[in-house]
Parts: structure tokens; sequence; C-alpha cells
């Protein structure tokens, strides 16, 4: 088998893996409750029935491998079980299920985060090669200052401060993100544009900083000295010879910056009020609705898996050693 | 607090080469002397990193003493403007934001402290075991860390505060526990390197028991890393409690703490176009964050470098 091949399929196979235990970690959280449970979600006045009804439904009469042998099932097939609220003491149930919650929710967090992704990976890209190739220059030295400074901030403390500069003291955007699924793409875009400026603001920083580094040690290695002293052209020595081997890094730092805008999304979508699952989830941890927090737990860690999973593969399919093996 | 621009009697000892050899007697004995001369040769930044955390500390420390209210005392006008009596106004029901400023930098302050004590007790405790014992027990500490890291931490912490609710002390459990694994990443490391030591084999066939090494051997050995390490987690820890307060779930009324105050404030910058200052209060909580941030980082960078045997 190519050795390429090989590693893929190991690392693949290691995704899985991790992927399974997570959500084993996640389902298995359900078993720490405490045991007056029954009580807290549906109320003091809940008679023993109900609760005893309750407990049924959620299945916590059966053993725990077995429940979670359903539950993972039910969730491939996009059935992320039933929502906690909405239920009461007198049994009447008028919960909802957490996919009908989850979904059109989950498109516009994707929406936000593609959004701050297109911006910021391409800004970030060019910011840290050039600061690399002039390195020490007053370039270098102003873009990374301004990086240091947004690194240290908070997300909320930069989103509140883009509100006050042009939320209110000059109102040119919207400061609340409210997005309905039926606005049009230009007006969805203006109103989503302050969250998403925050968000690249805070990862751009991250970003830049991380290519500048990688760059930076890539060109200090022996093979790029030899390709300068042989004479090759400093537009073959960076296409030919250091962007081969540069291809892992940068998808590296890429992937870990989409990772980290994961979490990020969670405070920005609540300090605008955007209907993402990140406030959903939020709003979900206050009133304790497990399944809620579950689902969105799970979404959350799958996609920070993944995108750590495609960047290692990135880099391990662009390494023009494992390529040429000898 | 250091005088950089005068040569100090030890600096000028150390530029002639031949008293460079004798002056080692010059070298303070005692362990205040060493630390007064290491202080001595910070960089601007680390001194003032160390500045602004002494200042805090203090605001923390003497906290009732400075604040002109107490923490949680009302007064009748919610939302008052910047004012002789109140220096920062007053929040939306109506208690002093200046008193609560400086209760927080204690409640906010202590907690992450406390947080970050625990952590490195459970992850350093648990990668000098693992270094110590190899094998299995390694392996299986080790690949238990790798899936908890598999998770983002703030999720991952949203999800348990949701199953024990929002308790400072489960706060504190929580943050610690998923904090220890970089901890632990860490102690490993940096202590594989020192368990193959002849002392440590020495001190093993001497009969030491597992505790003795880990206290006397290895832990004096692997501190200088793991001291910056200290200041990394602590300002990660502040940053992660700072965002489940802002979120509504971390430190709970009526405890003052910064990131609630962030949010509790937010409201008023839409006053900012009428009144500049009161527009600009939530932006003091948060500067304070930020800005305990941004020293830690000074001192730590400092460390590091000094940790890693490099010379300016």
């Amino acid at each position: 088998m190519h050795p390429v091949l090989k590693t893929v399929l190991q690392r693949l196979g290691l995704g899985l893996v991790t992927l399974f235990l997570v959500s084993a970690i996640i389902f298995a959280s359900i078993e720490l409750l405490p045991g007056d449970f029954g009580e807290a979600v549906l109320g003091q006045a809940a008679t023993e029935e109900t609760v005893a009804a309750f407990r049924a439904e959620l299945g916590l009469d059966t053993p725990a491998p077995l429940r979670y042998v359903e539950w993972i099932g039910a969730v491939l097939q996009g059935d992320l079980g039933t929502s906690f609220s909405g239920r009461n003491a007198s049994g009447v149930d008028r919960s909802r299920p957490v996919a009908d919650l989850i979904g059109p929710r989950l498109g516009n967090t994707l929406f936000l985060a593609a959004f701050a992704a297109v911006i910021s990976v391409p800004l970030a890209l060019i910011l840290g090669i050039t600061a690399a190739l002039w390195r020490n220059s007053l370039y270098d030295r102003a873009v990374n200052a301004a990086t240091l400074t947004t690194i240290s901030l908070p997300e909320f403390f930069v989103a509140y401060l883009l509100i006050l500069l042009l939320g209110t003291l000059f109102p040119i955007l919207p400061s609340l993100a409210n997005v309905t699924p039926d606005m049009p793409l230009l007006e969805r875009i203006e109103r989503t544009a302050l969250p998403a400026l925050t968000l690249t603001l805070v990862i751009v920083a991250h970003m830049m900083r991380m290519t500048r580094a990688a760059i930076i040690n890539l060109l200090a290695q022996p093979y790029i000295e030899m390709a300068i002293l042989k004479g090759a052209s400093p537009r073959t020595v960076i296409l030919k010879h250091a962007l081969p081997n540069a291809w892992a890094p940068i998808a590296t730092v890429i992937a870990f910056n989409l990772a980290y805008l994961v979490v990020g999304v969670v405070v920005v979508e609540v300090v605008f009020v955007y209907p993402g699952v990140g406030q959903l989830m939020v709003d979900a941890v206050t009133t304790r609705d497990i399944p809620v927090v579950q689902a969105c737990a799970l979404i959350f860690a799958a996609t920070y898996i993944l995108l750590n999973l495609i960047a290692d593969i990135v880099g391990i399919v662009t390494n023009p050693r494992l390529l040429h093996p000898r | 607090m250091t005088d950089r621009i005068a040569p100090t009697p030890e600096a000028a000892a150390l530029s002639d080469p031949a008293v460079s050899v004798v002056g080692d007697a010059r070298v303070p004995k005692t362990w205040r002397g060493r630390a007064w001369t290491t202080l001595r040769s910070a960089p601007p930044t680390a001194v003032f990193g160390m500045l602004v955390i002494a200042v805090y500390v203090v605001t923390a420390v003497f906290a009732p003493l400075l604040a002109p209210y107490g923490e949680a005392a009302v007064f009748p006008t919610p939302f008052d403007a910047w004012s002789s009596e109140h220096p920062l106004g007053t929040d939306q029901i109506g208690r002093d934001v200046m008193s609560r400023l400086i209760y927080g930098a204690r409640n906010t302050m202590g907690i992450a402290l406390a947080t970050t004590v625990l952590s490195f007790l459970i992850g350093g405790g648990l990668g000098l075991w693992a270094v110590i014992a190899q094998g299995w027990t390694d392996q299986i500490l080790s690949r238990v860390v790798d899936v908890l890291m598999a998770i983002p931490a703030l999720i991952f912490a949203l999800m348990l505060l949701s199953i024990f609710g929002s308790s400072v002390l489960s706060l504190i459990l929580i943050i610690a526990v998923l904090d220890s694994t970089r901890v632990f990443r860490l102690t490993r490391a940096v202590g594989m390197g020192v368990v193959v030591m002849d002392y440590v084999e020495a001190a093993r066939l001497r009969g030491e028991g597992l505790g003795w090494i880990m206290r006397r051997e290895i832990l004096p050995n692997i501190a200088p890393p793991l001291v910056a390490e200290f200041g990394l987690r602590f300002s990660f820890v502040f940053l992660t409690i700072a965002a489940l307060s802002f979120l509504g779930l971390g430190i709970q009324p009526p405890l003052a703490d910064w990131g609630s105050m962030v949010r509790d404030g937010a409201s008023m910058i839409q006053f900012a176009p009428y009144d500049l200052r009161m527009g600009l209060t939530p932006f003091v909580p948060a500067g304070a964050i930020a800005l305990l941030t941004v020293a830690v980082n000074f001192v730590v960078d400092w460390l590091l470098h000094r940790a890693s045997g490099l010379k300016e």
C-alpha cells in the first residue's frame, strides 16, 4: 500500500475512535445527574407517577451501554431527542424535538463562521507571509504590535468596542444581529457584519502570528539556504522549495483557528443576540435542558475534531517526504 | 522599580573578565538576595507586568478598605451618571460600580487562582505519577487526556455546568479538571527528561518512596517551566471564568465579578452619544480583565526566556 494512503487511513481511524469516545463522554454526562432530577425539570408539584413516567421515557431504567447504542443510532439518523423545556408537573407535554430547535440555527452559525473565515483566512495569510518575508521591518513590527493588542482582549471586549464605535458613536452598522430566514442576502450580510468583524479581529491575530512563525521556521531550513546559494531566483525558491513544505503548517494554522472560531462563536452570538447554536446552548445551560446541551456539545466537538482531522490529512498528503519515498 | 541607566556594582564587576571569575563570591547567598538580583535584571515589560499584578493583588486583599460602599449595597438611582459620589456611576439596580469593581478583583482573581492551584495539583500530581510509574499507568492517563482535550474547553465546561448547576464550587472543580489536562501534558513531557537521570535512579536504589522521588528529586528540576506555565494557565482560566460569567453561567450575583459586570453594563453603551463617560462604563471591568491578561503574559514571557537559558 502507498505509504501516504496508509498514514491517511490510520489518521482517519484514530479520528473515528476519538469521535466515538467523545460522543460516549457526552452521553455519559447524563449519568452524573443528581437523583432528584425529575422533580427539577417537572417542577416541585410533580406527582410521583409523572416523575416515574419521565424517568422511563429517558430510559433511566435500562442499562447505560444499551441506551448509548440507541442514542447514537438515533443521532446518526438525525433524531437528537426531545427537549426538556415545555414539560410541566401535570404531565402535559409541549416539548419540541431538539433537531427542530437546532436545524435553522445551525445554518445561521455556519453562515456567521463562513463569513468570518472568508475575510480572516486570506487576510491572515497575506499579513503573516509578508511579515515573515520582511521580518524585523517597520511593517512587521507594526503588524505584530497590532495583533498582540487584539490577542490580549477578550472576545466580548472587542465586540462591545465595535458596537460603541460602529454601532452607537458612528452608527454605520446595526448592533443587533437579529437575522430571519426570509431575509435577502444583502441585508443578512449587513446584519451579520459586526459579529463577523469581531470574530475576524479575534482570530486574524492568532492566525497571522502562527503563519509568520511557521514561514520563518521554514525559511531557516538548510535546503532553502542551499537553493538561494545555488542561484535560484526568489520566485523559484518560494514556489518550488518553500511552498510544497508550507502547505502542512498553513493547513494546521487555518484548521486550528477555524476550530477556535467554533468556541469564539458562542460568546459573540450572545453579545449580538444572533440566533445561532451557541446562543441556544447558553440558553439551554441556563435552563438545564440537557438533551439540547448534549446535541450542541456534540455538534461543536464533532466540528472541532473534523477540522483538526482535515488539517492533519492535508499535512500528510502534501508532505513531499511522504509523496516521494526513496 | 529598578534604575536601569546607572551601572550597578554587580554589572561593573561582571564587565571585567578577571573580576567576573573571582566575583562569584559576590553572588548573594541568601534566597532573598538572589531574588532581588533576578528582579533587577527584569526587562521593562516584565517590570510593568509585575507592578500591575501587585496593584491588582493589593486591591483584592484590601478590597473592604478601598471600596467606598459595600459589594451589594443598593442606591435609589439605577444607571446613575459618573459623579463624585459614585465615581463610575451605578448599575442597573443601583449598586456602586466602583465598589463592585474593587470587590470584583477579589472574587474574579481569587476564584481563578484557586482553580489554577487545584488544576496544578491534579495535573502535576498525575503527570509526575505517569512519569515515575511509566508503562500502563502512563498509557491510560495519556489516552484519557487526549480524548478530554479533543473537546473544546468552553463547550465541555458549558455541558458540565448544565449538569452540576452554576455554583462557585462546581465552577472551580470543572475548570480545574479540564485545565489540568494541559498541566498533565507539560509535566509529563518535562518530567520524562528528568526521570532518566542517574540521581533519580540512585534515589530509587536507595529505597526512597514514590512521594520522596516526586518531591525531592523530580519537582525541583522541572519547576522553572511549570512556574511559567502557571502564569499562562492562570490567564487562560481567568479568561474562561470571565467568559462564563459574562454568559451568566459563572460567578453568580450578589458576588461582584468583572465578567458579569460587563454584561450588566452593556446596555449603557447606547447612552454613549449623549454621555460618553457613561457609555464607557462596561469597558472599565472589560479593560481590567484585558490589562491583567497582558501583565501576566509579559511576566510569563520573561520567565520563559529565563527558563530556556537564553541570554539577551
